[in-house]
């Protein structure tokens, strides 16, 4: 009796259990893909036309996404879950559609070589605070850049050390010495850009060019010519070269307190010529000139006028050249009407961009 | 060194700061520097940031979408494009005026669109004789357009029109494909990867099993595809799982598919293309066996077993006194048999 009465009681709990799971179960007959990590399910099955043409076609298809739905929520109800703050959340796996890129992978940044030095050698970046405390201000203050802690260019009392010269600057010896460390800084900085571009940069000298005009080539010349132990001072000339004069200063200045003579007699010189009657300057040559420049500008404004007329704009060096060509053939009006035909309908290398509208 | 450091500034690039004047022929400065290269170098920390998040990275941002009305719009067309709109709020940008572009002709209005507002996903509608009700969904890969479907609405039912309870903008939809064109026909395969990529919304770790409300039904059925959007309800069954109830809500329509534009199998595939170090990394020499037990596996240079080090054990060492009569023994033994 009693054998009979547990088998009882395990059938009706198997029962019970087919009624449950019943309620969430679908049949179908290829199972779905699923996609957890984007919530995305997709059914292959061909879709029932006969039944679908049918029934109402809105309740045909409500029934179908509630099955497939179903099998949805069925997958991701078996995900791990963890509580977070009272909600119950499941830990969604990585999506597994493959969907393309918005924008292209990013190159890696060329490292430094600095970045090189510590890689080799297992250096780690230590993380520094903002702000370090100064002493002398007794308040925090930052630890580099606009008013930062422990400036030595700003100190208001600097010792003469015993080794030095008594008559040197030190607050501008400090001051050189920062300008030379920035120099020093930007220098290195511009060539860890250069390395990472891979344009050559010379260590010392000038960097090689396709055409070299003659200044390029005389500076290339002077500069391998002074390359040597003494300066250049025993270099001997090619046989036609010059030795280039005014190298240098450009201007030169008279020190202050010199030859008093001299500085008298430049003085008067001055106060005759503007005493003089005789014009300084050529004026038939200076009028000549003038009139020839005028010549030029005027030439050059009638050359722009025909694309003035047609177009509003594009100015491009290839529109001015175009513009001047057409003007000999039908004339000033016509080659104006032309003028936007001509390089714009030819090659419309920018097309004019309106700006969207919101 | 200031030679070398003003011919090093000439090579280097982003240096230039130029102001951006517009003239009235529409010509800027800007326009002329970046073809050349040159970008205008933030001067702000916040305009740096914000540069920054339209960079390319190994981990993108979601996806925006643009959502632009063409020449002629009629009723139905800009009800549809609203609708969509606010399915993907806050993803996506309405442009409220009409712009009079042919996608299909020319892309370079929508490319310069997009890169001004840094969308990837974009929705044309527009409204012709010939192709009434029309709306294009697009996609770009490096502001170019990727591929773009042509769809035209057959049927439209709006969100104003079924009166229920919505639900709050921004919920991740669950999104159903069915029909086995979307295996077999290549075109439905684009399109499906398309959705996709325009309904998904932001990638998630984790999701709360509770808010799992918006349900995207697509179906491919009779040369037609219908789009349903549902509300699911999820009541109570026996067991953990709950039963689903859906209730029609938000936007359906009937698209059949017009034209399209698919790019070439090599720009998919750079298109498609992983960073390497987002894969994940294997783990060698580990290795696990049915039972669940680890294993691991090391690799060792070749022992010399002669010179090998083992315990030492002391008694068995030999000692002095022993050493010398061993010695004897043997010296004795050799002169025995040399006499022999």
């Amino acid at each position: 009796m009693a054998a009979c009465s547990i088998e009882d009681v395990l059938a009706k709990a198997e029962r019970e259990e087919v009624e449950k799971l019943k309620s969430i179960s679908v049949h179908k007959e290829q199972e779905l893909e699923f996609d957890p990590g984007n919530l995305f399910a997709f059914d292959k099955n061909p879709p029932n036309i006969r039944e679908f043409r049918k029934l109402n076609k809105d309740e045909f298809l409500r029934s179908l996404a509630r099955d497939n739905t179903q099998l949805l929520i069925n997958e991701l109800w078996k995900l791990p879950t963890e509580r977070v703050e009272e909600v119950i959340v499941a830990k969604l796996p990585e999506p597994t559609t493959r969907l393309p890129r918005e924008k292209p992978v990013p190159k890696p940044r060329p490292s430094t070589k600095w970045e090189e030095f510590a890689k080799l050698k297992g250096i780690q970046k230590k993380k520094k605070t903002n702000l370090v405390w100064d002493d002398v201000h007794k308040e925090w203050k930052r630890r580099w850049g606009y008013k930062r802690a422990n400036d030595d260019t700003k100190e208001w009392l600097i010792e003469v050390p015993e080794t030095a010269d008594p008559n040197e600057d030190q607050f501008s010896k400090r001051i050189k010495a920062k300008k030379e460390r920035v120099a020093k800084n930007e220098l290195n900085r511009l060539r860890n850009i250069a390395r990472g571009q891979k344009i050559k940069v010379p260590g010392v000298g000038l960097a090689p060019t396709e055409q070299q005009s003659k200044t390029e080539l005389g500076k290339a010349i002077h500069v391998a010519k002074h390359s040597t132990a003494s300066v250049g001072k025993f270099q001997g000339n090619l046989p036609k070269e010059k030795t280039p004069k005014n190298m240098g200063k450009k201007r030169k200045f008279e020190p202050l307190i010199g030859d008093f003579s001299a500085e008298k007699q430049k003085q008067l010189d001055l106060l005759n010529i503007m005493d003089s009657k005789k014009p300084r300057i050529d004026i038939t040559k200076a009028v000549n000139k003038q009139m020839r420049e005028e010549d030029r500008q005027s030439g050059f404004q009638k050359r722009k006028s025909p694309g003035k007329k047609g177009r509003k704009g594009n100015f491009s060096g290839k529109g001015k050249a175009k513009g001047k060509g057409k003007k000999g053939g039908p004339g000033g009006g016509s080659g104006g009407g032309n003028s936007k035909g001509g390089p714009g309908g030819g090659k419309n290398r920018k097309p004019r961009m309106k700006q969207g509208k919101r | 060194m200031a030679r070398l450091l003003r011919k090093l500034r000439k090579k280097s690039f982003n240096v230039c700061r130029v102001l951006p004047v517009r003239s009235a022929c529409g010509f800027t400065w800007s326009a002329v520097w970046s073809k050349f290269g040159f970008k205008r170098k933030p001067k702000t920390k916040r305009s740096k940031r914000f540069l920054q998040g339209r960079e390319p990275k190994l981990n993108e941002n979601i996806k925006n979408a643009m959502l632009i009305k063409g020449g002629n719009a009629n009723q139905t067309v800009t009800q549809a494009l609203k609708d969509i709109y606010s399915l993907k709020k806050p993803n996506a940008v309405m442009y409220k005026k009409k712009n009079i572009t042919r996608p299909f002709e020319d892309q370079t209005s929508l490319e310069f669109f997009s890169k001004k507002s840094d969308c990837s996903l974009f929705l044309f509608g527009s409204h012709n004789k010939k192709r009434p009700d029309n709306l294009v969904f697009g996609r770009m890969f490096d502001f170019h357009v990727l591929d773009m479907i042509e769809l035209g609405i057959e049927k439209f039912v709006s969100l104003k029109d079924v009166k229920n309870s919505k639900f709050p903008e921004g919920t991740k939809p669950l999104l159903i494909f069915a029909g086995d064109s979307f295996e077999t026909d290549n075109e439905h395969k684009k399109l499906k990867s398309l959705l996709i990529d325009f309904f998904r919304g932001p990638t998630v770790s984790c999701v709360r099993l509770a808010g799992l409300e918006h349900v995207l039904h697509i179906t491919a059925l009779d040369g037609k595809i219908y789009f349903r959007s549902y509300k699911a309800l999820l009541k109570k069954s026996g067991c953990r799982t709950p039963r689903i109830e859906l209730e029609d809500m938000g936007p359906s329509f009937d698209f059949t598919m017009r034209r399209t534009h698919l790019a070439s199998d090599d720009l998919y595939k750079t298109a498609h293309r992983q960073p390497k170090a987002l894969k994940p990394k294997k783990k060698k020499n580990v290795s696990h066996d049915v039972f669940g037990t680890k294993y691991g596996r090391l690799h060792m240079q070749k022992q010399d077993l002669a010179r090998l080090q083992t315990r030492k054990m002391k008694g068995l060492k030999k000692r002095k006194g022993e050493k010398a009569e061993g010695e004897e023994v043997e010296a004795t033994t050799a002169k025995k048999a040399k006499t022999q």
